[in-house]
């Protein structure tokens, strides 16, 4: 019997010839990421296990992104960074993209790739749930705690347990109202927030290996919304054009046997999909956008590792160009290089940013922002009871910020035709 | 395991506890090895549990009372996917210090499972069926390990749970880095480290 992509890297990884679900193995690390919220409790326990003085196993696959917690005056939050800080210069790592510097980059798993770090056939790990965001890459990558990451950090190896891969198929072509985020809302919407508890979730067919990089990524950054271990999409020309041009360091891609198992396989039709939005309190309570006409949003937000990439904010603007929003928009980046591209990009000869601003949208820095709420200080963050459309990826009770608050998840394409209407609204409203 | 049955009162949830409402983000600037710091993980658990949801089945009973650092409860029951969401280790973490030995839930997110067990936070048990709606916050609950079993001593109730598996080697020896040392995987540690 064959392998699956993600049976095969963690094969490789772990010197065996062949590996099957259920199996516990160790297996090397290639890159590990962490970043302000949960690198310091990282660093402590690297230090208590393996001493004062102890030295990282390798400098060069140790990454540091601060993402999340910058722009707020909360004293605990600015200290975290300045832990990250000693330890970099303790540790000499030179991956590291400080607060205030030109370096500076915003939300890790948007970084990541930006900066060449993720590459077909290795594997991953990032003290952040999102971090299988990287599995569009076809790679093995996947979240993990401080206390996993510290062992990393000591030893460069982690034990896993084999996943079997569930396998997602969307044939036919994607159409225009249409995005990523649709499709990913589906397939929790279909299985439930644990339909894939423990599996590595795998993404096929024509209208995924349409998708541009940026959108596959939004599809596996959601594998874990549905309790997925790792998410994965072969291979191709798309990845290795992006790879290529970020990186020089020689990877292995990989394919899946052509006799590999598979756990499951669940096949759509993409053109039969129609423009999705998860109520509240679960990215679960999947519903078509047009059918919640009537439900009345305070605000959107348009932003985070899922919802804040250039081609999300493409998407948006195509759809706010020269109209004015009705409600609280906001647009954050998730990265610096995105929003660079907010000023470069054009439609119709303006620029996204002045897209945005002329559509009275309020425009923040590149970093997590309101996504997980963060300090009370966070743009855009939800303090009160307001009900917003947001681009993010979870909605649970409180995530945004305040538990009396109520967050509707969808595309940035339904979240800015929203935005114009100020109730939740089917993007072909303006698309046609 | 020297310690076979764990006793207490019951604070009860439901499914798809996920971790925002373990511990919500705002509060992930503690500096874990602050002694003073580190009690107010303990202060603020559970604390992003919706009201109506917070200890079931009436709602409305805070797990941590106020001005208070540890929990009167030392065991939770929820039902499906519990701790689903962020990575933080921080949950099983604040549940720890917030006095809390088991955990027992249908199935878990898997990361807060992970967590749970190499971090050496807390026993996370599985029972066979959904059990929390059998399950009174307040409740006085056993809990045999070596049996299996979980005991509501309050309807005299007794309800299965699974064997911990795979996981036992680690969590019975306390986390992932003292099962690595007994297998002589990484170095045993400097006394002057402890």
């Amino acid at each position: 019997m064959g392998m699956t992509i993600t049976e095969k890297i963690l094969a490789s990884h772990s010197g065996k010839d062949k590996v099957v679900p259920g199996e516990n193995v160790w297996i090397d690390v290639d890159v590990l990421m962490t970043h302000d919220v949960t690198g310091p409790g990282t660093i402590s326990i690297f230090r208590k296990e393996f001493g004062a003085d102890a030295k990282i196993w390798d400098r060069n696959k140790v990454v540091v992104i601060p993402d999340h917690y910058i722009f707020t005056e909360d004293q605990h939050a600015k200290r975290n960074v300045v832990f990250l800080r000693d330890f970099v210069k303790d540790q000499q790592i030179e991956n590291f993209y400080d607060v205030g510097t030109p370096d500076y980059k915003g939300v890790c798993h948007v970084a990541l790739p930006e900066e060449g770090y993720t590459r077909p056939g290795e594997v991953l790990f990032g003290t952040d749930s999102h971090t299988c965001t990287a599995g569009a890459f076809g790679e093995f990558a996947t979240g993990i705690g401080n206390t996993d990451a510290a062992f990393i950090l000591g030893t460069g190896k982690l034990w896993v347990k084999v996943p079997q891969t569930m396998r997602f198929v969307f044939n036919g072509k994607l159409p225009d109202y249409l995005m990523a985020k649709d499709l990913i809302l589906r397939i929790i919407g279909d299985i439930g927030v644990d339909g894939a508890s423990y599996a590595a979730m795998e993404f096929a067919g024509e209208a995924v290996h349409s998708l541009n990089i940026e959108e596959r990524m939004t599809l596996c950054n959601m594998v874990i919304e549905a309790g997925g271990k790792n998410g994965v999409i072969a291979p191709d020309e798309e990845t290795e054009r992006y790879v290529k041009a970020r990186s020089n360091k020689p990877y292995k891609p990989v394919q899946n046997d052509s006799d590999a198992k598979f756990a499951s396989e669940l096949k759509y039709d993409a053109s039969k999909i129609v423009p999705l939005v998860a109520k509240p309190h679960s990215p679960e309570n999947v519903e078509a956008a047009e059918k919640l006409s009537d439900v009345k949003v305070d605000r959107v937000y348009i932003g985070s590792c899922t919802g804040g990439k250039l081609v999300d904010f493409q998407a948006a603007a195509k759809i706010l160009n020269g109209r004015k929003t009705a409600v609280d928009t906001f647009i954050v980046p998730a990265t610096t290089d995105v929003e660079k591209g907010l000023e470069k990009e054009k439609i119709g000869g303006k620029t996204l940013l002045q897209i945005f601003k002329e559509a009275g949208c309020r425009i923040g820095h590149a970093s997590c922002g309101a996504c997980l709420g963060g300090p009370e200080d966070t743009f855009g963050r939800i303090n009160g009871e307001e009900i917003c459309v947001s681009t993010t990826n979870r909605n649970f009770p409180g995530r945004m910020g305040s538990k009396k608050g109520q967050v509707y998840l969808a595309s940035p394409l339904t979240a800015a035709a929203t935005a114009l209407t100020g109730k939740i609204t089917d993007p072909r409203k303006y698309l046609a | 395991m020297s310690q076979n049955k764990i006793t207490g009162t019951v604070y009860v949830v439901g499914d798809n506890v996920d971790t925002d409402q373990i511990i919500p983000a705002k509060h992930l600037v503690y500096d874990t090895h602050s002694p003073e710091e580190r009690k107010l993980y303990g202060k603020y658990a559970m604390s992003g549990v919706p009201e109506d949801k917070s200890g079931l089945p009436k709602g409305g009973v805070k797990f941590v009372k106020e001005g208070e650092f540890e929990s009167e409860f030392p065991i939770i029951v929820g039902g499906k996917n519990f701790g689903c969401g962020s990575s933080r280790e921080h949950a099983p973490l604040a549940l720890q210090i917030a006095g809390v030995k088991a955990v027992i839930a249908q199935t878990y997110a898997r990361i807060f499972y992970r967590n749970s067990v190499d971090g050496g936070f807390l026993k996370p048990l599985e029972s066979v069926e959904n059990i929390f709606k059998s399950f009174s916050t307040g409740d006085k609950v056993e809990i045999e390990l070596d049996a299996n079993k979980i005991t509501n001593k309050t309807t005299g109730k007794t309800f299965e749970l699974r064997p911990l598996g795979d996981a036992a080697d680690i969590i019975n020896a306390g986390g992932l880095f003292a099962y690595a040392r007994k297998i002589g995987m990484i170095k045993p540690k400097a006394e002057a480290n402890v």
